[in-house]
């Protein structure tokens, strides 16, 4: 390969890791956002994302919907599943230790995932193409409509929820539930409450992503949670568990990572090359690339 | 106004508290004093509602609050500031106040009683736009109170205000203390400093492993024998 064609091939790929990325930033948030305020890696995320999957699909096949109403459904359901999931499951197990809450949370994931069996069948799903894909050619570029609205929408969500996290009461107070639960109640803050709409928030942007992804692939299946769910949460300890700008920047290295080693190796060694990082950011730099190096409060 | 009436409060099997009662009256500086491991935290905890008494009873301005949650007391005029400060040290100084005015709604008085934090210390006017968890620990404790005095509470909840803090600071935090009383603050004072809360408060009650064995009004206990010897270091 001359120069040239490297070039191109280099910045194709980071087209296409950077909307793959922008998936994985947008479960990564919901993974960051739940273990700051509870310290819960919520292993069922993934799957909640699957869900999302599944009630766009029911949105744009069995109700007509078109994109924008069918993500806000799915995000709507999701948001209502993360709520009842936490005060159903995590809620009464909140003073239990440690690992008998994330066993629960591994438990809400298989009920998830065997009960969308149950309802849908474990045969995957073909998505409505709802968007013509039309694939613009910029130069030897490529790029089609869905990664746009992949990118697009990926950006308007995050820049809403650094809105809402940054800017409003409610995320004032996820901040400080976040940061010190005890001294969050002494403010006149409801702890419940804000857990519960933190779990809303981390859900309906899992929902987001499913949607999406269920466009861009087409098929949907009641597992497809399992390995996005991986990814994300390797993306938001990457970025730093907990930090929120810290997810959407390891959903994307991530992405652009994974695009390039597809790309110049092999698609072989792709989930390899996101597992190698979480060793080696687990081993160099534990609190990831935007955590601040120091010992957990105890 | 706070009638704490025969509090058992325990951490799992631990009694912590054995029977306590505290009556503090509307315009009072009343101190719980007593060494380290007495239980004057967990009184105050259960007091705020961040911990639930076993049996007892506990009424502010003639409501029962015993079991009530802790963000629900803060709306009704009672607020604490934690031993050891607990701002929140990833925020800026006045994201803290405006989180101590969390419940409120009347936007002019809150920016009232933000102008007279700042007036109280000046030191947080000059540092509004800092992250609190660079603030040295004097400045901490300012942000505390003024953060807990944005809530507007008519009982204010102190727990060792004075901890790890300079003599000179010390007394700026004591004069500040009876300056909030004066201006119609009803304070309860959690110190180990028995000789400065002596001085600033009304009553006084002293606490040792979970049980009152003093109480009367500031003046009696200094002169108390016992509490000379065990407190005020003579
Ligand atoms: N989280 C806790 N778990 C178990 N025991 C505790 C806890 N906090 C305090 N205690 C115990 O309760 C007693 C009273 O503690 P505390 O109220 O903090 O005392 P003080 O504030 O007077 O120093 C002590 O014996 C202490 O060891
Ligand atoms: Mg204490």
């Amino acid at each position: 390969m001359d120069m040239g064609s490297l070039l191109h091939q280099f910045i194709q790929q980071m087209i296409n890791g950077i909307s793959l990325g922008s998936i994985y930033a947008l479960i990564a948030l919901g993974y960051t956002m739940i273990y700051g305020i509870i310290k819960l890696i919520n292993f069922a995320h993934g799957d909640i994302y699957m869900v999302g999957a599944y009630l766009g699909f029911i949105a744009t096949t069995y109700l007509g919907f078109g994109f924008l109403p069918a993500i806000i459904f799915a995000m709507l359901g999701a948001g209502l599943a993360g709520i009842i999931i936490e005060r159903v499951a995590y809620r009464p197990m909140r003073n239990a230790p440690r690992i008998a809450i994330l066993i629960t949370a591994i438990g809400v994931s298989f009920f998830l995932e065997y009960t969308m069996m149950l309802i849908a069948s474990p045969q995957p799903r073909t998505f409505p193409a709802i968007f013509e894909a039309t694939v613009y050619h910029l130069g030897p570029l490529v790029v089609n409509s869905q990664q746009i609205l992949i990118l697009v929408s990926a950006l308007v969500l995050m820049v809403a929820l650094s809105y809402i996290v940054n800017k409003t009461k409610a995320g004032m107070a996820m901040r400080a539930v976040s940061f010190d639960a005890d001294a969050a109640q002494l403010m006149g803050i409801n702890v419940d409450k804000t857990i519960s709409l933190t779990f809303a928030l981390g859900s309906a942007l899992a929902a987001a992503g499913g949607v999406l992804v269920g466009i861009y692939y087409n098929s949907i299946d009641p597992l497809m949670g399992m390995m996005p769910g991986m990814k994300a949460f390797i993306a938001a300890v990457l970025g730093g568990i907990g930090i929120i700008p810290g997810a959407m920047a390891g959903g994307l290295i991530l992405g652009v990572v994974e695009a390039l080693v597809s790309g110049f190796i092999s698609s072989t060694f792709r989930d390899a090359a996101s597992f190698a990082i979480l060793i080696l950011i687990l081993l160099y730099k534990p609190t990831g690339l935007l955590g601040k190096n120091v010992r957990e409060k105890v | 106004m706070l009638k704490v009436d025969n509090i058992n409060v325990f951490y799992g099997a631990i009694h912590a508290i054995k029977g306590i009662s505290i009556d503090v009256s509307d315009g009072e500086i009343v101190t719980l004093i007593g060494s380290n491991g007495a239980g004057k935290s967990t009184t105050l905890r259960t007091i705020s509602g961040l911990m639930k008494p076993k049996t007892g009873t506990i009424k502010f301005e003639d409501k029962d609050i015993t079991g009530v949650s802790a963000h629900k007391i803060v709306g009704m005029g009672l607020c604490q500031v934690p031993e050891g400060r607990h701002v929140f040290s990833n925020m800026t100084v006045m994201e803290n106040l405006q989180l101590g005015a969390y419940l409120r709604k009347d936007k002019a008085g809150i920016s009232q009683d933000l102008e007279e934090v700042f007036k109280k210390f000046p030191r947080l006017l000059e540092r509004k736009l800092q992250v609190a968890g660079t603030l040295s620990g004097g400045e901490q404790q300012m942000l505390a109170m003024g953060r807990a005095l944005m809530s507007r509470p008519r009982l204010l909840l102190l727990d060792e205000p004075s901890m790890g803090l300079a003599p000179l600071l010390v007394k700026e935090i004591f004069n500040i203390i009876k300056e909030i009383n004066e201006s119609g603050t009803t304070i309860l004072l959690v110190e180990q400093n028995a000789k400065m809360a002596l001085d600033i408060a009304d009553k006084a009650y002293v606490l040792e492993t979970g049980r009152i064995t003093l109480a009367g009004t500031a003046k009696e206990l200094q002169n108390s024998e016992a509490v000379q010897k065990a407190y005020l270091g003579g």
